[in-house]
């Protein structure tokens, strides 16, 4: 947001700007701790360590920026929001994630990952969102595995097609 | 090469009933796709990329240039009717078009955008032909570290041109360079960020990452503020076509767009926000109705909707001759090159010229193409805009995470693609650009690559780096270019306490 009318700097401390700041030394200490772990034997020039370090270290610059940022309270304060919602469609995607890799195929992950998002999005009506889900999968389904022969995953129920 | 013999060779490539037909299946969905609000041309290429998988390079990539033109054309029609640019280059557009469609001229702002789209675009390809060879004459000259320094150009302006502040737009990048190492060193087989899973030796794929961050990200991000303002639909009303006098405002602000747009599209200079921002401007300042500005002034929907079109074109010089992607829709679109093992640059252009003219010639059909269709069929697109929202988002869910089951059916890869939808919605509650990270993730392990070829050449002298001119000049461009927002950041400080 460019303009600053419609968000004010908040004052005093930023804590999720220090959140930040700190995940990016963490990313910088896991990046060297991997770097080191490289056996690397060339003879001249650089080895497949070096670009790790040079990244890490400007992450440790930019955690730095980041965190005299959040201290001067320079971040725009974040919209109030819905956690709810958010996590109805993060369970969503775990449960298509669960239904794929327990090998209960694809159209039946689809239809749980539909009709998740779109009760989270203030839809009413599990049982229509849950069919009409399963139509869209299908059809998703029958176009890309046998029109354009791509391998989407098949459980139990796409063997009838 | 002459441009003009080539040019017409692939435009006898592209008009092959085939490739017609590619570019028409690319120009409708990237419309169709576009035109859903919150999706952006970059997130329509990647969302399309799995469609592409099985057919051969030369018509995906002719059904790319479709997409690619046809998402833009798509997001400004959500930006004039319902005042949700997908992407800050549509920002402009939706600032003075979507006034226009509230007082019932949604018609001649669908018109100007669409006409001024094609001429910019048209003349911004002519454009592209020409300087092209130009640029790939230069860019053979160009050593491992002058492409280096190069891609330090592209990396700071990416991420200091996109977002508000240079330090949140590096730490984007860097985030994306860190996701960049993840999997096989090409050049010794050593494993770097894997952690011992398989899946992660292949490294992190581009489309998994930029629908994650795009698509899932935008849709948490949505519904975690649903229970704000419900945004709504203006009908078009009233005639589709423009006046006489919407004619005579609106063309020097088309031609004045593309002045804006290919230019600085083509620099290394990031993306269309900074040439639809400055047209946008120029028109307020040079209109002879400032009355109507931030009211609907038909210029202030012209010449950025120009502008965009233009950069757009602009941005495939770089991406085409050098392999440099610099925005979001470019990286996509060399992530489509890639998934052929084809990497553009001035060798392209020497390999494979029937493809890249092929290409170049296709986005002249399908800049015609989307001028003939579109606002005849523009009823449909704003259909479109009625789906409900919790379908649209549960189908955009469901159509993104099928494009990763069919790229790689593990559940580790859909596992990272939920990962990134969580850090692209923190991303954008906490205000980091995405663009930067998608940049760094498909150029960080070619400038490091770039770089370590260049170390060994000299065998492990870094000073190769400003003994060479062109890659001395580069990089203090590059650091320029670095310092540059910080100071201008003071100034605009400055301005508005003015203002």
């Amino acid at each position: 947001m460019s303009d600053d009318g419609t968000t004010r700097p908040r004052p005093g401390v930023d804590r999720a700007g220090i959140v930040i700041a700190l995940g990016l030394i963490a990313l910088a200490v896991v990046l060297i701790v991997d770097a080191r772990n490289i056996q690397a034997n060339v003879v001249y020039g650089m080895g497949p360590q070096v670009m790790p370090i040079i990244i890490a270290v400007g992450l440790i610059v930019l955690a730095i920026g980041n965190g005299i940022n959040a201290l001067r309270g320079d971040t725009p304060e974040p919209e109030d929001m819905q956690f709810g919602p958010v996590l109805l469609v993060l369970g969503g995607l775990a449960a298509m994630i669960a239904i794929i890799g327990l090998g209960g195929g694809f159209i039946p992950a689809m239809t749980v990952l539909f009709a998740a998002t779109a009760t989270a999005f203030g839809r009413r009506a599990i049982l229509t969102d849950l069919i009409l889900g399963f139509v869209i999968a299908t059809v998703i389904y029958l176009v890309f595995n046998k029109l354009l022969t791509l391998g989407l995953p098949a459980g139990p129920l796409e063997q009838f097609l | 090469m002459d441009t003009f013999a080539a040019l017409a060779n692939g435009m006898a490539v592209a008009i092959q009933p085939m490739n017609l037909l590619f570019a028409l299946i690319g120009v409708l969905l990237g419309t169709a796709v576009g035109v859903l609000p919150g999706i952006g041309p970059a997130l329509t290429v990647a969302l399309l990329l799995p469609v592409t998988y099985k057919l051969d390079p030369g018509g995906s990539l002719i059904m790319f240039a479709g997409i690619y033109y046809g998402g833009m054309y798509g997001g400004s029609t959500t930006a004039i009717l319902i005042n949700t640019p997908g992407e800050s280059a549509s920002m402009a557009t939706a600032l003075e078009g979507n006034k226009m469609a509230k007082a019932g001229r949604g018609g001649p702002a669908l018109a100007t955008a669409a006409i001024g789209s094609f001429v910019a675009g048209t003349l911004a390809t002519i454009g592209l032909a020409f300087v092209a060879p130009w640029l790939v004459d230069i860019a053979v000259q160009f050593g491992p570290e002058d492409y280096f320094a190069l891609m330090c150009v592209a990396f700071v302006t990416v991420s200091a041109t996109f977002g508000n502040s240079p330090v949140r737009g590096l730490t984007s990048l860097f985030i994306g360079l860190v996701l960049g190492l993840v999997g096989i060193d090409k050049l010794t087989g050593q494993p770097r960020l894997s952690f011992g899973v398989p899946e992660m030796l292949d490294g992190v794929e581009v489309t998994t990452l930029a629908v994650g961050l795009f698509a899932i990200g935008e849709a948490l991000y949505v519904v975690s503020r649903r229970h704000q303002a419900e945004e709504k639909i203006e009908a078009v009303r009233g005639s589709l076509w423009m006046t006489r006098q919407d004619w005579a405002r609106s063309w020097k602000p088309w031609l004045r767009g593309f002045g804006f747009g290919f230019p600085i599209g083509a620099l290394p200079a990031g993306g269309a926000e900074i040439p639809t921002f400055l047209s946008y401007s120029t028109e307020k300042r040079l209109t002879k109705h400032p009355e109507e500005f931030g009211k609907g002034a038909i210029e202030g929907v012209a010449g950025p909707e120009a502008a965009n079109n233009a950069s757009a074109a602009g941005t495939l010089v770089p991406l085409l001759t050098l392999g440099l992607p610099t925005s979001a829709t470019a990286a996509m679109m060399l992530a489509g090159f890639q998934q052929y093992g084809l990497n553009p640059g001035p060798l392209l252009f020497a390999e494979k010229p029937d493809l890249v003219w092929g290409l170049i010639a296709s986005l002249f059909i399908a800049n015609t193409m989307l001028l003939v269709l579109n606002l005849p069929l523009v009823g449909l697109w704003v259909r479109l805009l009625t789906i409900p929202q919790p379908w649209l988002y549960a189908g955009i869910l469901v159509f993104a995470t099928m494009g990763t089951i069919a790229a790689k059916p593990s559940v580790v890869e859909l596992t990272m693609l939920s990962v990134f939808g969580l850090m692209g919605f923190l991303m954008r509650r906490y205000d980091f650009p995405i663009a930067p990270v998608v940049v760094g993730l498909i150029l960080g392990p070619i400038a490091e690559s770039q770089l370590r070829r260049a170390m060994s050449i000299s065998l492990g002298d870094p000073t190769v780096l400003v003994t060479s001119p062109i890659s001395a000049t580069l990089l203090a461009i590059a650091a320029i270019a670095l310092v540059l927002p910080f100071v201008l950041r003071g100034m605009s400080k400055f301005k508005a306490t003015e203002d």
